[in-house]
């Protein structure tokens, strides 16, 4: 265990030492660069996709019209935009496109193949799924008054636009196709990115080559990449530590980190960052006795977050305390505040004898119930486990349901259920979209907690049209505190992301979500 | 013999039928949405409205009976439909992943059958000697050790002692015949260990019990070699139970492999199950199951013509 341990420290420190100085080196070009996916894509669409399966999949063969610099996440910076302005009303964006930017089949990308992609986004023709309709629905208009410049206009002030912009969903197709076949994104693909498709071998791998055409001069660096699928994790770590994968880019829980760090030593590269990823417990409103705001509350307030949070780390993806934003972000809620927010507070053992005065208030002593969860070990377990036990400390008796995905959906959708651990799947700290859950069921079913709240509805509306990053930081508060303060659903912990990669693998740069970073273009081998 | 083989495929077509309307109900039954998984899955932020939308394409808004008869006129063409998570058809996604299955399953016949019959022959000839208890130390070894705990101890001795992992990818064997096998080859064994030990088993104990026959004794009694009383009239007879035995465990090693397909990332038959049933994608389902119900019917068919081979009493049609 000692020896684990300290290996454990060296491998880390020698990352956070080597880093840096290994990412000064030269990169070399050439090599194929084999690595693990831990899901497969049901489709090339990155438009119809919430999935990182899709990314690490499509995101080698497109580009997109802004993206996040890693180097300085959350900041955006162009892909295919070489630059761009917003006007002073917030209400126009302009952006002044590359030239010479060729698609894969060789034709030329033009202003206008953005018009399709973001028309396709934001109105999706017949046969087409856009799950980010909502999210351009501020749109008015899109306009191209020459093939290097395309204008967007809103409708009203969106400050969640540039997040919006820079999501890596928004793939760019051609124009052309798409007027030839709106569906055609979903099976075939032609994009701008740094690499060409090879071929997809269903339930096995996908691999590319090289776009010798590339836009960004000098890049990729890889001669050609193969992500091979490897649903699960053991033998996705088997063939990392056997070299048959060099790298895996979603996460692993700490047990897996430090069985690899024993068995690879430093051939190994860990590295580590919090994750826009979080579990919420949240509670169906419609249903007795949590219909009642005492149950709820009492029930949030037993939770130790700040002791769970150390125990679970240990073994679990969950880690960070944090309200709706994720902790450290710009606009999260700092920790002096956080804890003076039900559910959050230190002092567990108060919290806890206020939480029994509450179910004794509200006439549940002997409060029973079924947790709902998520058939999937990592970290939906521990979690339920965690908390069926903080429960048991007020009396409380837990039943902890896990059923496989298409069941859980199910008994959410329909409100089947009394508590339930859900989660939030991000790709950026704006918070706009990871509030859209808490704004009133009534507008939308997406609110599992099916409570509805109109000062709730009005904060998330204010934050989304505030130009003033202070001001928005208020209203994200305030909404955050009127949601806790309700206890209709509150992130348990936050995640923790881990990623393996072999020594040799350069370039890649960690980021907080899984969802970035995926197009391999800077990645190179140093062997 | 022909008239017996056609009548028993002709049995195949009401008994398939069947099994496709038993499926086709009882998948309904089962809750969950594909469309549900499919854009929330993963936590998407997805509208009722985008969810009702991707519904209506894949045609889950129509009443099931129109459903269920757009599906028996589909099957009664020989068309298993399209998948709805990845759609494409059910066919396709079957036949990619069938000929790696149907590979560790004749590997893992081939392994068991060349060491099952000398080690079940062995233990009954030698019974209660050291060579019968070994053998039966190996096969009640092969009956307790899970398959996927097996192929997992394979894997990590590979690790560990040669710092080496068969290849993760399938090459088909006309492709490229050595990585072929130097990757079903492990599975196939961690499979077969098992196969082998419940046919050894099976011989043993039949080739006990025919010895004893009169038929035997008479032979032995009428000065026939030794050899020709075991190999000519023992272990024919003997092999018929054990027959069916293989059949039936070929049949489940087509896909029934779930968890050492996962333990050694086959993309075989067993794991597109699992994925399926997860995601509730039932044409896929539905698709693989008359698949296998057909490998069952086939397989028993073949075992039934095979008992005649062995045993030239049995003459079907007459």
């Amino acid at each position: 265990m000692k020896k684990l341990i300290l290996g454990l420290v060296g491998v880390v420190a020698f990352t956070l030492a080597a880093g840096p100085q290994a990412e000064a080196q030269q990169p070399k070009r050439g090599g194929n660069f084999n690595f693990a996916i831990s899901a497969e894509t049901p489709h090339y669409d990155c438009h119809a996709s919430d999935t990182y399966a899709t990314l690490h999949f499509s995101s080698p063969f497109h580009s997109t019209l802004l993206r996040y610099n890693l180097s300085k996440f959350p900041d955006v910076e162009g892909d295919l935009a070489k630059s761009w302005t917003i006007s002073p009303d917030k209400l126009t964006y302009t952006f002044t496109l590359h030239e010479g930017v060729k698609f894969h089949n060789g034709e030329t990308f033009t202003s206008a193949d953005i018009k399709a992609t973001y028309d396709r986004l934001r109105s999706p023709p017949q046969g087409v799924v856009s799950t980010r309709r909502a999210t351009f629905a501020d749109i008015e208009s899109i306009e191209t008054p020459n093939p290097t410049t395309v204008v967007f206009k809103l409708k009203a002030v969106n400050s969640s636009m540039m997040d919006h912009f820079a999501s890596p969903w928004n793939c760019v197709y051609s124009a052309k196709d798409l007027a030839a076949d709106p569906t055609s994104p979903r099976t075939k693909i032609n994009g701008t990115g740094p690499f060409t498709f090879v071929e997809h071998v269903k339930g096995s791998h996908v691999s590319g080559k090289r776009n010798e055409n590339y836009f960004k001069k000098g890049l990729p660096y890889l001669d050609s990449y193969r992500g091979i699928f490897t649903l699960q994790a053991a033998a996705m770590l088997n063939a990392l530590q056997g070299g048959q994968v060099l790298a895996e880019f979603r996460g692993v829980s700490p047990a897996e980190r430090d069985r690899m760090v024993a068995a690879m030593g430093d051939k190994l590269r860990v590295e580590e960052s919090s994750w826009t990823l979080n579990l919420l417990v949240l509670f169906n409103t419609e249903k007795p006795p949590f219909n009642d705001i005492r149950v709820r509350r009492a029930l949030l307030m037993a939770i130790d977050r700040w002791g769970g949070s150390q125990g679970l780390s240990k073994i679990s993806t969950l880690r960070a305390v944090g309200g709706v934003v994720r902790p450290g972000s710009p606009l999260a809620t700092p920790e002096a505040e956080l804890v003076k927010l039900p559910g959050f507070s230190k002092n567990i053992k108060q919290a806890r004898e206020e939480a029994r005065k509450l179910l004794k208030e509200a006439g549940h002593e002997n409060l029973k119930f079924v947790l709902w969860n998520r058939n999937l070990a990592m970290p939906y377990t521990p979690a339920g486990v965690f908390l069926v036990d903080q429960w048991r400390q007020i009396g409380v008796e837990v039943e902890h349901k896990q059923s496989d995905t298409a069941p859980y959906i199910a008994a959410m959708q329909s409100g089947n259920f009394e508590v339930a651990i859900d989660f939030s799947n991000l790709f950026n700290d704006d918070p706009t979209l990871s509030m859209t859950k808490f704004i009133s069921a009534s507008k939308n079913p997406l609110n599992l907690s099916r409570a509805n709240d109109a000062e709730i509805d009005k904060l998330y509306e204010l934050q989304l049209r505030e130009g003033d990053i202070q001001k928005r930081k208020q209203y994200i508060q305030a909404l955050e505190k009127r949601l806790f303060e309700q206890a209709y659903q509150q992130p348990i912990l936050w995640w923790h992301r881990i990623v393996l990669s072999h020594r040799t693998v350069m370039g890649w740069k960690m980021s907080p979500s899984h969802n970035l970073g995926a197009d391999l273009a800077e990645v190179w081998l140093n062997q | 013999m022909l008239t017996y083989t056609l009548k028993r495929l002709l049995l195949t077509i009401p008994t398939l039928i069947g099994v496709a309307v038993l499926v086709f109900f009882m998948l309904r039954i089962v809750p969950g949405d594909i469309v549900e998984v499919k854009l929330r899955g993963d936590g998407g932020n997805v509208t009722q409205e985008v969810v009702d939308a991707e519904r209506k394409r894949l045609g889950l808004d129509r009443p099931l009976l129109v459903q269920f008869g757009d599906y028996m006129w589909g099957l009664a063409r020989g068309d298993l439909g399209i998948s709805m998570w990845t759609e494409r058809p059910v066919i396709e996604e079957i036949l990619i992943r069938l000929e790696l299955s149907l590979e560790v399953a004749i590997l893992a016949t081939i392994f068991a059958t060349l060491i099952s019959i000398p080690l079940g022959t062995a233990a009954a000839l030698f019974r209660n000697t050291w060579i019968d208890y070994v053998v039966r130390i190996v096969t009640i070894g092969g009956l307790s050790i899970p398959s996927f705990w097996f192929g997992m101890i394979i894997i990590v001795s590979l690790l560990t002692l040669f710092n080496w992992l068969p290849p993760i990818t399938f090459t088909p064997i006309y492709v490229d015949p050595v990585a072929n096998l130097s990757q079903l080859i492990w599975p196939a064994l961690a499979v077969g260990y098992r196969y082998c030990a419940v046919t050894a088993r099976m011989i043993r104990s039949s080739l006990l019990e025919v010895l004893a026959e009169d038929y035997i004794r008479t032979a032995r009694a009428k000065g026939v070699y030794e050899k020709l009383v075991v190999s000519r009239h023992a272990l024919r007879n003997a092999l018929l139970p054990a027959i069916t035995v293989m059949g039936l465990e070929f049949a489940f090693l087509i896909g029934g492999l779930v968890v050492t397909e996962q333990v050694f990332n086959l993309n075989g038959i067993g794991q597109l199950f699992v994925q399926s049933v997860s995601r509730n994608d039932f044409m896929l389902i539905q698709g693989m199951v008359i698949m296998i119900a057909g490998f069952y019917v086939i397989i028993n068919l073949v075992v039934d013509l095979l008992y005649a081979v062995f045993d030239p009493r049995i003459r079907y049609g007459n």
